[in-house]
């Protein structure tokens, strides 16, 4: 089967959908530019994954949800993931319009932006102009960032100024419930000097037979001296083809930790960049997933150390089952000044079935001297030393199992600062896995 | 209930294909603690191993019955719950899972569904024991074993120990790598479950914790034998005149497994 990859909309139809989302002159011509690309540029070509056979262009671009008036009316299975004690600070998008929005007042008058990506370029066209696809990602790297800059279609916008410390945490569901809608989402996060935020995502879909897309970008940048810590839980269903690019700009003495649940069930490519720019900036990068019926998914986490005695850590833990097939690339670079920096990566692989693939590519690059750096990667089943431990106190060995598996993953779940949605990360991991 | 019995009769028991155990008998019943010497390399970790059903270890002849039941038909979380336990002389780390969540599932193990311990009841035996054995409250949330000391790992096996209550405990060197204070420590928490229906096998090659618990019985391995068994007055000619006179009374040039050819 010949698989179309020419989209399938059409200049007339984006200065269409610009206008009708009341769009800035800029961006509706930055759509434009991009939609031109999108016929010559080439598909990214992850390491060790071919994707050429993989649906990019069967979707639907437009939808309509409505607005709910309380948070009561979400269904059981989106309302789960919202906090039920405290008021949450979260944006709610169903089907790419948004369906709630909340932010405490405190918030507000600190001058805190939480809010959906088209409310964001009516209100504040500038500022997210300044941080559009321009720091982190560029629309022009391959076919699917084009696509992406011309077909965006929500997303949220986060920005937390200067000196402004929010403990709770930001919270932003995308919810994918018309089957074949094509999740074109863009995330900017920018946490200005000495601030510190928590952002959480999560992406629900339930589309099985249904073809569609997500092609998401998120961009965070944390400028001097912030921190921003970024937990997300990627549950799209088998339907959805997935592309997902996560890359985070750190300026002097900032930090940006990733925290990912890649859970999704269809085939998915996952890259994580970060790019230690300022002297002694660090981030660290943790990301589980668990691969299962016949998907193939490619991951990437990569940091890049320019400052000098950055930290750059990645650890990626994989839980392989039925004839599911992933690759797991680490990569380290340290490019040249980047004097006493440090790259570490850990990539393990568990493998609970003979049909499962799951290979773990580590990849260090360094163009400094003095640095440090190291990595570690294995790739086998359950230990059986393990297993015989936990069941000579009695466990069984589905339960032994059990423990262990999620124990591997729990660098990430740990991590999740909020509870319903570290719990519905948990719940999936045990839907998955068993 | 007055206590389990275990029997070990001529156990033969190979590792990677290489014969370890040539016939060991050896009766343990409630009440009753019995110590298991040897010089290093004479099969003492291969009889806990084998009685627990460590995958590694080949039963290739003798049996090991607990009360009469057949051990080695039972699966190693059976064989838990049948009333056996061992502290292990190199314990598993387990990373992400607490000692904590750990110890409840253990516990769990031997009750019914529908029937867990109540986490208050939990939390108030785990603390009581943890107290007793002079533990640091916070490894209860540390993951299983990881980054523990040598004497961490120890103390935790016989906190296991003392929490899950087995018909018969097998120690395998609980006593390596721990100072004086804490050999103290763990002896008293093993002293208190000294009683009619707890019979206990302690696996050691020095003497030295045999002065915090008396054995009944002292049984010393050489060559994957036991090759000589007495009461605790044996313990102490070993610890006073080392293991040669025993080799020279039996005629053993080298004592370890394997090279006895
Ligand atoms: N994994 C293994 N593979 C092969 N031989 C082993 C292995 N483990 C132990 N052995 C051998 O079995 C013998 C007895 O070991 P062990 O039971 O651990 O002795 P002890 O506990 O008395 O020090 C030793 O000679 C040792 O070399
Ligand atoms: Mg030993």
């Amino acid at each position: 089967m010949a698989v179309q990859t020419k989209i399938p909309y059409e200049k007339e139809y984006v200065e269409a959908f610009s206008t009708k989302k009341n769009e800035p002159e800029w961006m509706k011509q930055f759509r434009l530019q991009a939609l031109e690309l999108t016929e010559t540029l080439e598909m990214p070509k992850p390491d060790k994954t071919n994707i050429t056979k993989w649906n990019f262009s069967t979707f639907n671009h437009e939808a309509n949800g409505e607005f709910i008036d309380s948070l009561e009316d979400l269904p059981e299975d989106i309302k789960v993931f919202v906090e039920k004690e405290k008021e949450s600070n979260i944006v709610i998008l169903k089907n790419q319009s948004t369906a709630y929005q909340r932010l405490s007042q405190d918030l507000i008058d600190k001058g805190v932006i939480l809010t959906d990506m088209f409310s964001a370029l009516e209100k504040y066209p500038d500022l997210v102009q300044r941080y559009y696809m321009k720091d982190a990602v560029s629309f022009d790297e391959h076919r699917l960032t084009a696509l992406h800059a011309a077909l965006m279609n929500g997303g949220v916008f986060v920005y937390v100024p200067k000196n402004v410390v929010i403990e709770e945490p930001l919270q932003a569901i995308f919810w994918q419930e018309d089957p074949s809608l094509g999740l074109f989402n863009h995330v900017i996060v920018v946490a200005e000097e000495n601030s510190s935020l928590t952002y959480v995502e999560n992406y629900i879909s339930h589309n099985k037979d249904d073809q569609t897309v997500a092609n998401v970008v998120a961009e965070v940048i944390a400028y001097n001296n912030a921190s921003i810590s970024y937990g997300s839980v990627d549950n799209f269903s088998q339907g959805t083809t997935v592309y997902m690019n996560r890359r985070g700009v750190a300026y002097r003495d900032a930090k940006i930790d990733w925290a990912l649940g890649q859970m999704n069930d269809g085939n998915t490519v996952s890259e994580n960049i970060t790019h230690l720019v300022g002297d002694h900036s660090s981030s660290y990068a943790k990301a589980v997933s668990v691969g299962r019926g016949d998907q193939t998914q490619n991951f990437t986490a990569k940091i890049v150390n320019y400052g000098k005695q950055s930290n750059g850590l990645i650890l990626q833990h994989g839980v392989m089952k039925d004839s599911a097939s992933a690759i797991f690339n680490g990569i380290g670079k340290i490019e040249h000044g980047g004097t006493k920096a440090n790259a570490e990566q850990e990539s393990r692989v568990l493998m609970l079935s003979k049909h499962a693939r799951g290979d773990a590519n580590p990849i260090l690059l360094i163009d400094e001297d003095d640095v440090t750096a190291g990595h570690a990667a294995s790739v086998g089943r359950v230990d059986p030393i393990q297993l015989y431990y936990l069941m000579s106190r009695g466990i069984s060995k589905q339960e032994a199992e059990r423990l262990i598996i999620h124990g591997f993953l729990a660098p990430v779940v740990n991590e999740i600062p909020i509870k319903a949605v570290r719990e519905q990360l948990t719940d999936v991991i045990e839907r998955k896995v068993y | 209930m007055a206590g389990s019995t275990l029997e070990i009769k001529d156990l033969h028991v190979e590792i990677e294909g290489q014969e370890i155990l040539k016939g060991v008998n050896l009766t343990i019943k409630g009440g009753e603690f019995h110590a298991v010497m040897g010089p290093n390399g004479t099969g003492k970790s291969t009889l806990a191993s084998a009685i627990m059903g460590h995958p590694k270890y080949e039963v290739t002849s003798g049996s090991i019955l607990l009360d009469g039941e057949d051990v080695l038909e039972m699966e190693v979380d059976e064989r838990a719950k049948a009333g056996l336990f061992l502290a292990m002389q190199y314990p598993s780390e387990i990373s992400g899972v607490t000692t904590s969540d750990f110890l409840r599932s253990s516990i769990n193990s031997r009750r019914e569904e529908g029937d867990e311990i109540p986490l208050m009841k939990f939390i108030k035996e785990m603390d009581q024991a943890m107290d007793y054995l002079e533990m640091d409250k916070n490894m209860a949330q540390r993951y299983l074993n990881e980054g523990f000391s040598g004497g961490e790992k120890k103390r935790n096996e016989i906190l296991q120990l003392m929490l899950l209550k087995p018909a018969i405990g097998i120690l395998d060197e609980i006593d390596s790598g721990l100072d004086i204070d804490a050999l103290k420590v763990v002896s008293k928490g093993i002293n208190k479950l000294r009683n009619e229906s707890f019979g206990c096998l302690i696996i050691t090659h020095y003497q030295r914790l045999l002065d915090y618990i008396t054995p009944d019985y002292v049984h010393v391995m050489m060559q994957g034998r036991v090759v000589k068994s007495g009461g605790p007055e044996l313990a102490q000619r070993l610890e006073a005149e080392g293991y040669d006179w025993i080799k020279k009374e039996l005629g053993i040039e080298e004592e370890t497994v394997g090279n006895n050819a």
